[in-house]
């Protein structure tokens, strides 16, 4: 089998000019994504996760280096609606019922009405949501509308979903449930998804690849293959297997902050 | 319910203190009157009098203080005598038959009713283009929002004659289109104000979001910062028709115009009836309370009807 790459990134910089200096939030970043890959990029605030992920979305131009994502540039990969973005908050529209949510994208790209009915069930119903259609954002909790965002990335089917820290802001046990059910989403969907998390078991549970990165510049200090096997119960973290990974993300932390 | 209370408080105190202002409002000519009528009144003469204080003359002829709560032209009438004139000049016309008579108010508050409406229409129009065209450009921000502030600055009674003036100059019959411009003037203001700040509501992600959709300038206009604005536009609005309202009066005191609640008030003024302007000016009040509850009602609907309610 021959793995093809869905992201690869060389030697990528980006300097944002502030008043205060150039700050360099990515410095001579290189990586590769292979398809089906589920990536996860763990570092401290500034470590330039989010950044990274930005400049695969097109939502961020870098200043050095090359990036392409499915074998063409980032913003042909947008044109091409190439992969779903999910934010931190959720970002529902207060104004558009759970249903036309999820059906923005599709009625953006220009889908027929009835194909987007089918969609909006369908995606409703790989994140557990059906039935909700009809209700308004305010009317669901903080872990149901982040499902919403995540059936309104999922709804166009692009192969590619990039998640920026989308379960920072829940509670631990709603986020346990997401993170199962992300894995699950995963297996059936076979899409390639980059992670952003702040969470270490997070991280180590959910990932194929765990890229650990460190601040000042930003950068990938290392890259960690996960050995767990696809097939994972919440309770494979308090297997050894699992305690080691994250053991060795957190040395790849702390050895990026050797210098504070 | 509970707030029936204070509410009824509040206005018992306005109303409390208004017949309370009748008396010294109107002493004077309530003793001119008893004068001219026999009465002996102290001092002697409506000459000698100007020299003394009200507080004084209540005092030395306070059997004919009352008169000032009857008078047929009072300086202040009391609610009572605005209340009277009010249904003499509407309810007891339309009770006659002859609602749209020239000497009531209800054909004159239609007359400005129209102006606000057309004034209302163009200043929303114009408020919400401008609005548009700051957000979307720099230049058109640089270049708009100076004058949109600065001519919010000219007094709208200096410039009304002139808005007059200058629409007849280029040939436009009959003050219905100053006056709307004029009321235009007032009320695009904070429509424009208003929406500028509701189009620029949306947060930096959701317009990435719609960036990763590859969404065109039009369909982010339409599916975000379109709704978006709704909740500021409606509050605008309600601030705007009554400023069109106001600009419509306005535009109708200084110009000479005969019909109009404005123009009631400038010939109450000349005619030396102060009963007539102040029903003049009642009936502006319920008109523009009306207009706000209608604009309240309609942003209620609306809201609830996107899921935005409060």
């Amino acid at each position: 089998m021959t793995t093809q790459n869905v992201i690869q990134a060389k030697s990528l910089d980006l300097t944002f000019q502030t008043n205060d200096g150039p700050v360099h939030a990515l410095k001579g970043v290189s990586l590769d994504i292979a398809k089906g890959d589920f990536v996860s990029f763990i570092g401290p605030s500034g470590c330039g996760k989010t950044t990274f992920l930005r400049c695969m979305a097109d939502l961020e131009q870098p200043t050095g280096g090359t990036i392409t994502v499915n074998g063409t540039t980032p913003e042909e990969a947008r044109k091409a609606r190439a992969y779903g973005y999910v934010f931190q908050a959720a970002g529902l529209y207060p104004w558009r019922t759970i249903g036309r949510n999820i059906s923005l994208p599709l009625e953006i790209m220009g889908y027929s009405k009835s194909e987007q009915a089918e969609r909006v069930a369908r995606t409703l119903e790989l994140v557990e949501l059906s039935g909700f259609e009809k209700k308004f954002p305010w009317q669901l909790s903080g872990g149901m509308q982040q499902r919403a965002s995540i059936a309104r990335a999922l709804a166009f089917d692009a192969d590619i979903l990039l998640m920026d820290e989308p379960f920072g802001a829940l509670d631990e046990i709603v986020r346990d449930h997401l993170n199962e059910q992300l894995l699950q989403l995963w297996a059936r969907t076979e899409k390639t998804i980059a992670f952003v998390t702040h969470s270490i078991p997070e991280a180590v549970y959910l990932s194929t690849k765990i890229v650990v990165m460190s601040p000042r510049p930003g950068r990938i200090t290392d890259v960690i293959e996960s050995t767990l096997p696809k097939e994972r119960p919440l309770d494979i973290r308090e297997t050894p297997e699992f305690l080691e990974i994250a053991h060795r993300v957190r040395d790849g932390l702390r050895a990026g902050h050797a210098y504070d | 319910m509970r707030s029936v209370l204070p509410v009824l408080t509040v206005l018992a105190v306005i109303v409390g203190i208004w017949y309370l202002a009748v008396a010294p409002m109107n002493v004077r000519v309530a003793l001119d009157q008893a004068e001219r009528a026999g009465e002996v009144i102290v001092p002697e003469g409506s000459v000698p009098r100007r020299e003394v204080s009200v507080w004084r003359l209540m005092l030395s002829n306070s059997d004919h203080v009352g008169l000032g709560y009857a008078l047929e032209r009072p300086r202040l009438p009391t609610p009572a005598q605005v209340g009277q004139e009010l249904w003499k000049t509407t309810g007891a016309m339309v009770a006659k038959g002859r609602p749209w008579s020239k000497r009531g108010l209800i054909y004159h508050g239609w007359i400005t009713l129209q102006s606000t409406l057309w004034g209302f229409a163009l200043g929303t129009l114009l408020g919400i283009v401008g609005a548009v065209a700051i957000v979307y450009s720099r230049t058109a921000q640089l270049s708009l929002m100076p004058w949109a502030i600065i001519s919010q600055t000219i007094p709208i009674v200096a410039l009304a004659p002139m808005i007059i003036v200058l629409s007849s100059q280029v040939g436009i019959e009959g003050r219905g289109v100053p006056k709307a411009i004029i009321s235009a003037y007032l009320c695009f203001f904070p429509v424009l104000v208003g929406m500028v700040k509701g189009l620029r509501a949306p947060e930096t992600s959701q317009l990435d979001l719609l960036r990763t959709y590859n969404a065109s300038g039009l369909q982010s206009f339409l599916c975000l910062r379109l709704p978006a604005s709704v909740p500021y536009l409606f509050t605008s609005l309600k601030v705007g028709i009554a400023a069109a309202l106001v600009g419509t009066i306005v535009g109708e005191l200084p110009t000479g115009a005969i019909s109009g609640l404005g123009a009631r008030i400038l010939i109450g003024d000349q005619f030396g009836t102060p009963l007539a302007i102040w029903s003049a000016l009642f009936a502006a009040a319920v008109l523009a309370g009306a207009l706000v509850t209608l604009l309240d009602l309609i942003q209620r609907i609306t809201l609830k009807r996107m899921g935005m309610a409060t």
